[in-house]
């Protein structure tokens, strides 16, 4: 870096930038749920969510996702939730939530003791950096949660397609 | 429409399995254009479900938010061989289907 001047620093910055502006209007792409949902908005999305809970538990349930996601394309997602999954005490869904992204629920799976263990492992599409919520519904009617930030470099969303 | 569905090799009756399924499919969002900026229509599957031995032992609801060619790994309580059964439908009404004979000793 010591080798560059200041002036030629300065026309690279000026170049980078005039690229990125560039670049974000040739992809200008209708994105009209970019804002960040607050952690109510995204349990009201939930209709079997009940009402009079204010906040789920913190505990139970533990999401895995990268800290850093090159783009949003395909964000391996793993959640795992500390239940024995029996007949009597065992995980009845399992919500993958998104902050940012169009479509708030990007998962719902449904689940029984015939898993016989409470995880899952799937690949998330994500409009870019946000907040992550895995939400376990248990069979004793508690509500867990654990959210997890990943920062993404690129959105989905704004990729140009193949084809 | 392609899938594929793995498991261990040797699965002893009463084992927690661990299943991988992979189905190949766009999942287009519905917000990408293409490039004559026209945008792609929205195709993604809408659900995933599997049986085995007649019984559903998973269902997953999915959206636009699961990555293209959608990968799952789930886990399975292995009691006795039987057919394993997944369908799945996308918003074109395409629906998929992929059986295999799940062996257990």
């Amino acid at each position: 870096m010591s080798v560059l001047s200041t002036s030629k620093r300065k026309l690279l910055l000026g170049l980078s930038l005039g690229g990125w502006v560039l670049g974000q209007n040739t992809h200008a792409q209708n994105m009209t749920s970019g804002r960040l949902r607050s952690m109510e908005e995204m349990l009201r999305g939930i209709e079997s969510y009940p009402r009079a809970l204010k906040t789920p538990l913190e505990t139970k349930v533990k999401l895995y996702i990268p800290m850093l996601a090159d783009n949003g394309n395909s964000v391996p997602a793993n959640v795992l939730v500390d239940s024995a999954m029996t007949q009597s005490e065992h995980v009845e869904s399992l919500y993958l939530l998104s902050q940012r992204n169009p479509v708030l629920i990007m998962a719902h799976f449904h689940m029984g003791p015939w898993c016989g263990r409470a995880e899952v492992n799937t690949r998330l599409r994500l409009a870019g950096s946000q907040k992550v919520m895995a939400l376990a519904k248990m069979s004793n009617g508690n509500w867990h949660y654990h959210m997890a930030e990943v920062i993404a470099t690129e959105s989905a969303c704004v990729e140009a397609s193949e084809s | 429409m392609n899938a594929r569905l793995t498991w261990p090799q040797n699965i002893n009756s009463g084992d927690v399995i661990k299943l991988r399924l992979l189905i190949q499919h766009p999942m287009e969002t519905g917000y990408l254009q293409d490039f004559t900026g026209h945008y792609i229509p929205r195709n993604v599957i809408q659900w995933v479900k599997a049986t085995y031995d007649q019984r559903e032992v998973f269902h997953v609801q999915t959206s636009s938010g699961i990555a293209a060619n959608p990968f799952f790994e789930f886990y399975l309580k292995a009691s006795v061989s039987g057919l394993i059964v997944v369908n799945w439908l996308d918003d074109l009404g395409n629906e998929g289907e992929l059986k295999q004979l799940l062996p257990v000793k």
